[in-house]
């Protein structure tokens, strides 16, 4: 997930610095649990909405509080993980749609 | 389970609340309808339904059903497929609503409205209630109510739930007969209705202006010490002491008051009627079972206060939060933390909480656990225990030593506990998945009086149907035991070891004897069945003691602690902590999980661990020479 598309960096959520404003780039469930995205996406977590990671939980930096639109949850590193997000300065993220 | 759908309220029109969990959809529910709800379960689910009556100005009656909150109409938990089955009319039992509530948070309108698109197509009549508004203008947001019902094509009304008189435009608005016309279906949109309908939200949101991120920074600023990786937990422990401390210290004396009124009421009958089977059937049966369920009523009270305070204000998804790294530990998730708190008191209402946890395995594994918190009913018998058997002395300068024995058994249940979820983890398929957490984590909000209120009285009288009626058949039915037969003329020993229990206790002897339990306690342990606290009056009557209530106690200390040894002793107080005793949590187990499968499993598994544990005590207490 390391690649560069379409000029956005492929990092995922559980990887980015808190406090650091993002928008989701897209949503990619692990093969052993597709049902995560749709659960994900119901939750608001689709393409161009604002989100930023909050705090992590103590030990080992999981669970994690998320802030997605106007929303806070709580999600593990492996559900973050699944969220591809970009930069906030990236312009008109919604048209770089894969 | 066969529990069936209770309809009290048949006629009339029926309307349904719908919206996200967090919206304030409850606390609106409760305005609109007061005290005058009905609790029950869906046909075939143990997902709770409520439903209410409320009159409208113009004097219409109607029915209102608060569906459980949902993020969409894909389901993904036994409580959302209900909401979508009532919804779709595809419930059994359920009349599909005649008008729906899509109840939206005003502060989070963009995941809101989302679900109020999915709503509107389902070309029921639908309104929009626009929750939390005075909330929503404080943070800035103005969201014009006429303005959003033009763009969403659905009439719009301002509530805020936590005023009373919050509900009145939209009680208003169920008199307009042109609410109640279906509304004409609108096809489906091409793609992913998730998708396009945020779309659409999305430009609604900025053709209103309203499509700014506000941060919260009240909320964000409480979570900063409430989550915070070394403050957080610290919070956390100090919140759950003083629920402990409450729940102990505050219940004491109206656990008191009801035990000296039942009592005294067994007295005035045990004068007035005389000395035939009847009145032990009153005195012993009847008024010890309902005193039974009674004494727990003040303990479960303030529990559900602090449950329903913690809940209200937003504090108990962070505190799911907070441990969900030790339960998962174990193979449960954060959600499975209240269950368990709330066996502490009792265990029924831990498997009853257990409900609210939307995946089925992790649900069974909490049910099963739960006995193992040490519940308030084990107290009197490690009272008696304790006090008899363990001297009071001061333990490395500090630490009384009867106090700390008494953690230690607190303890050893706890960890029994979670060893059990953690083999249930590594052996089973089920355990090793990963089950997402994904919960909301709401914004803080100031607990209403009104909710609460409605709250505790819900869950009294859950506790006192479902479960006062086993206790008390329970109770009966074990006093039947051990008065059945009756003593032999010229009889030496007590009336209960010639009864059918005394003769099951003589029995169960064999089997106890190597983890060294006597005759008399085999024989007390059956009527501690009903609950474990009888133990201690049932060993009174054995050791033909004519005391009652506390006094027993006293008078049984001194002669048990010349008759048994320490061993004896240590061995009971470990079988306490893990042995399946109480019926009635057996018999709630029954009703939450629709069999007989599961009670049976869990008296088994906790036999074997209480015999294996009560053994390796037993025998290694012989071998340190305290036998």
């Amino acid at each position: 997930m390391s690649a560069t598309k379409n000029g956005i960096s492929g990092a995922t959520l559980d990887l980015a610095a808190i406090g650091h404003a993002l928008t989701v780039h897209d949503v990619q469930a692990p093969p052993t649990s597709p049902e995560w995205a749709r659960w994900l996406e119901e939750i608001g977590f689709i393409d161009g909405e604002y989100v930023m990671l909050m705090a992590r939980g103590l030990p080992g930096g999981d669970p994690l509080v998320v802030r997605i639109g106007q929303s806070t949850f709580a999600l593990r590193r492996a559900e973050a993980a699944c969220v591809r997000v970009a930069s906030v300065a990236q312009p008109n993220v919604e048209g770089c749609k894969a | 389970m066969n529990q069936a759908v209770i309809h009290l309220h048949p006629s009339g029109p029926l309307l349904a609340l719908v919206g996200n969990p967090n919206c304030g959809k409850t606390a609106l529910f409760n305005l609109l309808t007061g005290s005058r709800q009905k609790v029950a379960n869906y046909a075939g689910v143990t997902v709770e339904r409520k439903e209410g009556r409320l009159t409208t100005p113009g004097g219409k009656f109607l029915r209102v059903l608060d569906l459980p909150g949902a993020y969409s109409l894909y389901p993904r938990s036994p409580d959302e497929r209900v909401t979508c089955d009532v919804l779709f009319g595809r419930a059994s039992g359920e009349k599909r609503p005649d008008l729906i509530v899509c109840v939206v948070d005003a502060t989070n309108l963009r995941r809101n409205l989302r679900l109020a698109m999915a709503v509107k197509r389902l070309g029921l009549p639908c309104i929009v209630a626009l929750n939390m508004a005075d909330l929503a203008e404080r943070r800035g947001i103005k969201v014009v109510p006429e303005a959003l019902a033009v763009e969403l094509g659905m009439p719009v009304v301002s509530t805020v739930a936590i005023q009373s008189s919050g509900a009145e435009p939209l009680l208003a608005l169920f008199d307009d007969p042109a609410i109640w016309c279906s509304m004409a279906l609108t096809p489906p949109a091409q793609g992913m209705p998730t998708e396009s309908d945020h779309l659409v939200v999305r430009r609604i949101l900025q053709r209103l202006g309203l499509d700014d991120v506000i941060p919260h920074t009240p909320s964000d600023r409480i979570d900063g010490v409430v989550l915070h990786p070394v403050i957080g937990p610290i919070v956390l422990a100090v919140v759950l002491f003083l629920v402990f401390q409450a729940v102990f210290a505050w219940a004491e004396m109206p656990m008191t008051l009801i035990k000296t009124a039942t009592a005294s009421l067994s007295e005035v009958v045990g004068v007035v009627m005389p000395e035939t089977w009847l009145r032990s059937l009153i005195v012993d049966g009847l008024i010890a079972g309902v005193g039974g369920v009674l004494v727990f009523l003040p303990q479960i009270v303030i529990l559900y206060f602090f449950i329903l305070f913690l809940e209200e204000s937003g504090y108990l998804p962070r505190a799911a939060f907070l441990l969900d790294r030790l339960m998962g530990s174990v193979g449960l998730s954060g959600r499975s933390f209240i269950p368990l708190l709330s066996s502490f008191a009792c265990a029924i209402p831990g498997i009853m909480a257990a409900r609210s946890i939307a995946n089925p395995r992790d649900r069974l594994v909490t049910i099963m656990i739960a006995p193992l918190m040490t519940c308030s009913a084990r107290l009197p018998v490690y009272a008696l225990l304790i006090g008899a058997f363990i001297p009071q002395r001061l333990v490395w300068g500090a630490f009384e030593l009867q106090g700390l024995v008494l953690l230690v058994l607190y303890l050893a249940g706890v960890i029994g506990a979670l060893a059990v979820a953690w083999l249930l983890k590594r052996f089973t398929a089920a355990g090793r998945q990963v089950r997402p957490l994904m919960m909301e984590l709401p914004s803080y909000h100031l607990p209403t009086v009104r909710n609460i209120a409605i709250g505790i009285w819900q869950k009294v009288m859950i506790f006192m149907k479902r479960v006062g009626g086993i206790i008390l058949i329970l109770t009966i039915l074990l006093w039947f035991l051990a008065s059945f037969p009756a003593a032999p003329d010229g009889a030496t020993g007590a009336a209960i070891e010639y009864s059918l229990a005394g003769m099951l206790g003589q029995a169960l002897a064999r089997v106890f004897e190597p983890i060294g339990f006597n005759w008399q306690i085999s024989i007390a342990l059956v009527p501690g069945m009903a609950a474990r606290e009888v133990a201690v009056s049932a060993l009174g009557t054995v050791y033909a003691l004519s005391a009652t209530g506390s006094d027993t106690a006293q008078a049984l200390a001194p002669l048990i602690a010349q008759s048994w040894s320490l061993a004896t002793a240590l061995s009971l107080l470990v079988w306490y902590v893990f042995a399946p005793q109480c019926l009635s949590t057996l018999a709630t187990v029954k009703r939450e999980t629709g069999s007989w499968t599961m009670p049976l499993i869990m008296a088994g598994y906790l036999f074997a661990l209480a015999y294996a544990a009560s053994f390796i005590t037993y025998r290694v207490a012989l071998a340190l020479g305290v036998g």
